[in-house]
């Protein structure tokens, strides 16, 4: 069993992210759940999300307390607090425009123990969307650095998600965060 | 305090338990009355709002559009520092139950009687106690009188319980509707003096004060709202010895008390029926006959309801082979499907106790019981000695 | 951050010192914040009026621009609760609101 924990902040697509993680998941033939968890509901409050992806229909409910990947969409949540339980091993997808290494080194997650994958997702959400709505373009990060489902599964359920030139916009945005990821051990 | 020789012998006033729960809230002189008509409650409102205009009760008497604003308004005065009062029944009080949970987990010190009735469909204006079995799970503490006197001692006796700093929960008191709410009994009255001196205001702590802001009944996330409704648990936890500690003081200065649990007739009894209010009433008179036919059955009238008084029952039950419980309403598809025995039930295999339980409901809608029915409980409470009664008894349902 | 018990939290989890949303400051997200530029504002007060957060500032401060226009007060921004709406810059009929992207450290 897989385990992603997102972060975001209200209004900035997270759960949709987890969303649409878990849709391609399951349309690769895999079980998958993604849930919220909210505090504050108002826009700009910190919000996490869940997803789990594995080969069993028996998949606990129970925030992740341990994932094997983080997702952080908003640089000012990349704070040691939101990273926390990140297995050794695991995967910090982060919108930022440092570098892999350096970004873990700030964190205190240095020592070859931890991946990341950076890419500046709110320059390229601005470009393709007018709007620092990430969600999208980390996808692209995601995908990249982890694998775990194909960029062209995402690409669709982006598609059947959103219509026409929002659509269109989207899968540039996922396309070009793909290309210009940064990957590697910290 | 000279209560031991200053309680005079007064004399009764004829009275219905409506009237003497009114006469309760006016000596108390509640500052707050908000409450609905409803029958069979309506008279406790009539008599309070005629005692507000002829000054008799200086409060306010706010006329709410429903029994919903009746407990908001009466919660609301009650944060404010206001002993606040409001009494209802059957649809009224289904009508309030969100706010039930909101006077309860406010803590507030609010005192409600209720003239129990059968809930809706279909209508019914005559006395069991659904509404109030539906309602026992808000948090409130909840007592049964058998008589109009108990409702008048009770309704006082709750307030001190209430505003105790250490409880800070609001009162049930349930009587029943038309065979108690309407009709008259002897009642002893005391002076507001002495009953304000028994029970003296003690209003909300964090009473709502322009000059000394404070948030009441914010939005709390899961880290926090389990701890707060633990304090409920506590609280609750230390209610049976208050309440007894309250009902000892309310006999030295008043020269009458309850207990929290009563057992009537329980010296060399073998059996026991379990029963409040007005049926608990009933049977005190024909018990004598059940046991000149040899049946030795004893009455457990059970007072305070919320919290349970396990300790009592657990004592009073230790020698007895059957305990025959009574309900007025019924909790469908349980396992019992009268909810007090459900929960005697749970009692008896926490404390592994020996008797044989029976679970008999009785008087829905007030289908009418006489004396020789009661009796008839009290036979089928001593069968039940060596024979087990698996399955609820519907009492007096035609097949 | 230990959390409280029971014991320590008051009664039905009343707030004894309310007005404590002063202090959680709602503004640290924001990607463009607006600056005003006091030689083009002509106090006109309609940014204060627009703010969906009030966060434009009306504040005693007096300005004399070049052009020697006498002002009493002067408007500035709450950053601490400025979310980086936009609407004073786009309701402001002097243009004289810009919004600019945050340096994020």
């Amino acid at each position: 069993m897989l385990e992603i924990r997102w972060h975001g902040r209200g209004g900035q697509g997270a759960v949709t992210a987890s969303e649409i993680i878990a849709s391609a998941s399951i349309i690769e033939g895999k079980y998958a759940l993604a849930f919220p968890e909210f505090g504050a509901e108002r826009r700009g409050a910190p919000v996490r999300a869940y997803t789990r992806i594995t080969d069993s229909p028996l998949i606990p409910r129970t925030p992740i307390e341990r994932p094997d990947v983080v997702v952080v969409l908003d640089r000012s949540l990349l704070k040691p607090t939101y990273i926390e339980g990140l297995k050794e091993g695991g995967t910090l997808v982060a919108n930022s425009p440092l570098k892999p290494a350096e970004l873990l080194e700030k964190l205190g997650l240095g020592g070859g123990k931890y991946r990341a994958a950076t890419v500046d997702a709110s320059s390229i959400a601005m470009k393709w969307l007018k709007a620092n709505i990430v969600n999208t373009a980390i996808l692209g990060a995601f995908v990249k650095s982890t694998e775990l489902v194909k960029l062209d599964t995402v690409l669709d359920v982006i598609r059947s998600r959103f219509h026409g030139k929002v659509a269109e916009a989207n899968v540039m945005a996922v396309k070009e965060a793909y290309e210009s990821t940064q990957l590697s051990w910290g | 305090m000279e209560a031991a020789q200053e309680v005079k012998s007064k004399r009764p006033i004829p009275l219905s338990t409506n009237y003497a729960v009114a006469h309760a809230a006016k000596d108390l002189d509640v500052d707050v009355v908000a409450a609905y008509p409803i029958t069979p409650q309506t008279t406790v409102v009539e008599k309070l709002s005629e005692f507000v205009a002829n000054g008799e009760l200086d409060a306010e008497f706010i006329h709410v559009e429903s029994e919903h604003s009746a407990l908001s308004a009466t919660l609301a005065a009650s944060l404010t520092g206001a002993r606040a009062f409001t009494a209802t029944a059957s649809q009224g009080l289904a009508l309030m139950h969100e706010i039930l949970h909101v006077a309860s987990g406010l803590r507030a010190p609010i005192v409600m009687s209720v003239a129990m009735r059968a809930l809706s469909a279909p209508i019914s204006i005559w006395n069991d106690q659904t509404d109030l079995f539906n309602a026992r799970d808000a948090g409130w503490i909840i007592y049964f009188v058998h008589t109009a006197q108990e409702a008048y001692d009770t309704v006082i006796q709750a307030y001190r319980l209430a505003e105790d700093r250490g409880v800070m929960l609001p009162v049930m008191v349930g009587y029943d509707g038309y065979v108690m709410s309407h009709t008259t009994e002897p009642v002893v009255v005391e002076d507001r003096a002495s009953v304000l001196k028994f029970a003296p205001k003690r209003p909300y702590p964090y009473r709502l004060d322009p000059d000394k802001p404070v948030t009441i009944g914010p939005i709390v996330p899961p880290e926090y709202y389990y701890e707060l409704k633990y304090q409920q648990v506590k609280a609750m936890e230390g209610v049976p010895e208050k309440a007894e500690d309250v009902d000892r003081e309310f006999q030295k200065a008043f020269g009458r008390g309850y207990g929290i649990m009563e057992c009537y007739m329980c010296e060399g009894a073998d059996a026991l029926i379990v029963a409040n209010a007005s049926y608990a009433a009933t049977l005190k008179s024909v018990l004598p006959d059940a046991w000149r036919e040899g049946l030795k059955v004893g009455l457990l009238r059970l007072r305070l309801y919320r919290p349970f008084p396990a300790k009592h029952f657990v004592n009073y039950t230790s020698n007895v082979k059957s305990v025959l419980v009574i309900d007025r309403a019924i909790s469908y598809g349980a396992p019992y499907q009268g909810p007090l025995a459900n929960e005697i039930a749970g009692l008896k295999v926490r404390e592994d106790l020996g008797f044989n339980l029976t679970s008999a409901v009785a008087g829905i809608g007030q289908r009418a019981m006489e004396p020789e029915d009661f009796l008839a409980l009290a036979r089928l409470a001593w069968e039940a000695r060596t024979r087990r009664y698996p399955e609820t008894i519907f009492y007096g349902v035609r097949e | 951050m230990k959390l409280p018990g029971w014991k320590e939290m008051t009664i039905g989890g009343v707030i004894t010192n309310p007005g404590n949303s002063l202090e959680y400051k709602t503004g640290d997200w924001k990607v463009l914040m607006p600056v005003i530029n006091q030689e083009k504002c002509i106090r006109c007060r309609i940014c204060w009026y627009v703010c969906p957060d009030s966060a434009i500032l009306e504040l005693d401060k007096p300005y004399t621009t070049k052009a020697k226009r006498v002002y009493k007060i002067s408007y500035d921004v709450n950053y601490d609760f400025c979310k980086g709406c936009g609407m004073c810059a786009q309701e402001c009929p002097a243009k004289a609101i810009d919004m600019v992207p945050v340096e994020v450290s």
